[in-house]
């Protein structure tokens, strides 16, 4: 890079006070898969002053489109999914209990005991569990099915509820030292995050947003955005696991651990939906040891992001994950680091600025 | 031929990293074609001929990649933990060697495990002869093939890669045996099938074909005991496929090429395989629907780094493929 390419600084988006109560609020509101309607609104207000076209298309995603300047501009796809693992209200039984299924991947062993919101209007419920007083030897040692669980909604809240609403776990955002906690980290961080690089859209190329749906339930939304939108390359911005706990048996080291929290953003190089493109792997890990920003490699293996069916659109589009890890992925409540997810922004930042036509002018190799 | 599956399966080239074999591929075929590119997802296409009016689009598959390992932790003693690239039995792991994409070797170990236990992935790893995490010259993300030379037995061949090299071999000796065709005919070798047939997904989309089918290879029913419930056999002759689990042959391409094999009085048999999937799905599947189907080659052993054909199969399948190219195409 020469000396006036060099990133000026007060162009960069950066984690602050507005951007933490911005994710409270995401992380807060409800966007169960195929229902993204509260997280919508909220993409919809904040990105309104800033992008030069907005969409909202037949799935229900947003796609906001923020031109560049002079000539040979990339267009560079960024998705990041609005939709959470959750629940759908099944079938109402007496006494306002209600059988619900999942939607998405949740471990059922997770569920007895937990609060949730139901409706749009978040109507509290209880997922509720046989006190332990009840239960025998022999039942404590088998997880409980879904189709033994029920939401308990008690008189006057069940009555507004019916076949169809979705529900959340009840966890409201938290943020303590350096760590939030909170549900639907995955993937409000990647929302937050595309929001902010849309105020900060970098000039060199054309930033196309795409805040997708059904993305817990198979890639839909982000299936028919990139369709649309054909764009020259893509990067999905997701949270993935941290699993970077210590071993309690003989094993000396954990192997699996997928990512580890404080170790910055996590670059995909292969999951089970994608092949990272080489030439994206490099754009980021070189911007990260240029801009000295920690980053990661995601332990390549299994999982998948809206990526894998990105890159399949069409005639074929060069794309790659980026990921902010965090811990305790699609249960009640996730950990992570302020700094992770404001490296993850970073380094996105410093990767955006970086895109030339020449990134994209040769043969993939690998 | 011999010589050109020799070099083609000894070139490393894992799903999602094959610019080396893409490379040996494109020199191998040289000025055979009219026009080479190169598409998003690494496929090398190989046009030749011109549409006539009783010529059709016609795009024909042969996958490059192959099945490998990529890393997924460096530990303390330089010892490196793996992932598979496409469908890896671990019971063909143990003791074989491996080639990393810049030239690193190494094999592979496993921890104890009880005895008579069939290990998992996670039980393997990859000993490259280091010492410690420092002075381990691979790193997460990395990606190595297995090594293994090629092995002439006269009328059989073996080694890895037979899956899809062989095919891909049969595609290019075709390319050069086509003298005139009516057809526009796109030779894909495409990318990342043992993945999920992406890159016939995407090469398909963008040459939008009226027609089209894999070359691939299928499994061999014909070894001792528990073998495939499979009709095929080494030396039978192509097989063309009637269904596999990803999609089932337009039974009019079935037709058209029973009928061809026919009048060039070149053996056949009849491929119906109940765990596999080739490029004919991603091709069927493509925007508005194409006729698709697949010219398998059966083989023995396949996804180990030992997978044995039959020299017949391979030069019958290309004169099958020739006669099939040169005339017009009547699907009925």
């Amino acid at each position: 890079m020469t000396e006036n390419q060099n990133i000026q600084a007060s162009k960069v988006p950066t984690i602050g006070d507005r951007q933490i109560e911005l994710l409270e609020k995401l992380c807060n509101a409800t966007a169960v898969s195929g229902d993204e309607y509260e997280v919508r609104q909220i993409v919809l207000e904040e990105i309104k002053p800033f992008a030069d076209e907005i969409k909202v298309d037949a799935l229900g995603n947003v796609l906001a489109t923020k031109f560049g300047r002079g000539e040979n501009r990339v267009r560079v796809m960024l998705a990041a999914h609005m939709d959470e693992i959750g629940f759908m209200i099944v079938k109402k039984h007496d006494d306002n209990l209600f059988q619900f299924e999942r939607i998405g991947g949740i471990d059922e062993r997770q569920l007895p005991g937990k609060a949730v919101l139901v409706g749009r209007e978040h109507l509290s419920g209880v997922i509720g569990a046989k006190p332990i007083h009840m239960t025998t030897a022999d039942e404590r040692k088998n997880k409980i099915p879904v189709d033994a669980l029920r939401i308990d909604l008690g008189p006057e809240i069940g009555e507004k509820v019916k076949p169809g609403d979705r529900a959340t776990f009840a966890t409201r955002f938290k943020r303590f030292g350096p760590s939030i906690q909170a549900k639907a980290l995955d993937n409000r961080f990647g929302v937050a995050i595309l929001i902010e690089l849309l105020k900060h859209a970098p000039e060199n190329i054309d930033l196309l947003a795409a805040f997708t749906v059904q993305e817990e339930v198979g890639l839909r939304g982000a299936r028919v955005a990139a369709y649309r939108l054909d764009p020259d390359m893509a990067i999905a911005v997701d949270s993935t696991p941290a699993y970077d706990l210590p071993h309690w048996d003989d094993e000396d080291q954990n192997v699996q651990y997928n990512t580890r929290l404080d170790a910055g953003p996590a670059i995909y190089v292969m999951d089970r939906a994608t092949i990272a493109d080489r030439r994206l792997v490099t754009l980021l890990s070189d911007a990260a040891q240029e801009e000295e920003i920690p980053y990661q490699f995601r332990q390549p293996g299994g999982g998948g992001t809206d990526a894998g069916v990105i890159h399949k659109t069409r005639a074929g589009i060069p794309s790659i994950s980026v990921s902010v890890p965090s811990r305790y992925a699609h249960s009640a409540i996730g950990l992570a680091r302020v700094d992770d997810w404001a490296n993850t922004l970073r380094l996105l930042y410093a990767a955006l600025v970086r895109v030339t036509p020449d990134l994209l002018a040769g043969e993939r190799r690998g | 031929m011999k010589s050109l599956i020799k070099q083609l399966v000894e070139t490393p080239g894992p799903s999602g990293f094959e610019y080396e074999i893409r490379d040996v591929i494109r020199e191998a075929i040289g000025d055979a074609a009219d026009e080479l590119r190169v598409d998003a997802l690494g496929s090398l296409i190989a046009k030749k001929g011109v549409k006539t009016e009783q010529g059709l689009r016609v795009m024909i598959s042969a996958h490059i990649d192959e099945i490998g390992l990529m890393v997924t932790h460096v530990d303390d003693r330089g010892f490196l933990r793996f992932t598979n690239i496409g469908g890896i039995n671990p019971l063909t792991c143990y003791g074989g060697r491996v080639l990393f994409m810049d030239g690193t070797r190494g094999v592979i170990g496993m921890d104890s495990i009880e005895s008579g236990k069939t290990p998992k992935l996670t039980d393997l790893f990859i000993d490259v002869g280091a010492t410690s995490k420092e002075d381990c010259p691979v790193k997460v993300g990395d990606v190595c093939g297995f090594e293994r030379p090629f092995i002439d037995l006269g009328k059989r061949m073996v080694a890895k890669s037979m899956d899809d090299r062989v095919a891909a071999a049969v595609a290019i000796e075709v390319l050069r045996r086509l003298e005139s065709t009516p057809h526009e005919v796109h030779f894909v070798f495409s990318t990342q099938e043992e993945v999920g047939l992406r890159g016939a997904t995407t090469a398909a989309y963008g040459i939008d074909p009226d027609l089209g089918f894999a070359i691939d290879v299928t499994r061999s029913g014909d070894t001792p005991r528990f073998s495939p419930k499979m009709a095929t056999a080494l030396g039978d002759g192509p097989a063309i496929k009637v269904r596999d689990s990803s999609f089932i042959a337009d039974p009019r391409l079935v037709d058209w090429m029973i009928k061809a094999a026919e009048e060039a009085g070149l053996p056949y048999q009849l491929e119906v395989l109940e765990a596999g999937g080739t490029d004919g799905r991603a091709i069927q599947l493509t925007r508005g629907g194409v006729p698709a189907g697949c010219v398998s080659i059966a083989c023995r052993y396949i996804h180990s780094p030992s997978e044995m054909v039959d020299s017949d199969d391979v030069e019958n399948a290309v004169q099958l493929l020739v006669k099939l190219l040169s005339e017009p195409i009547v699907l009925k």
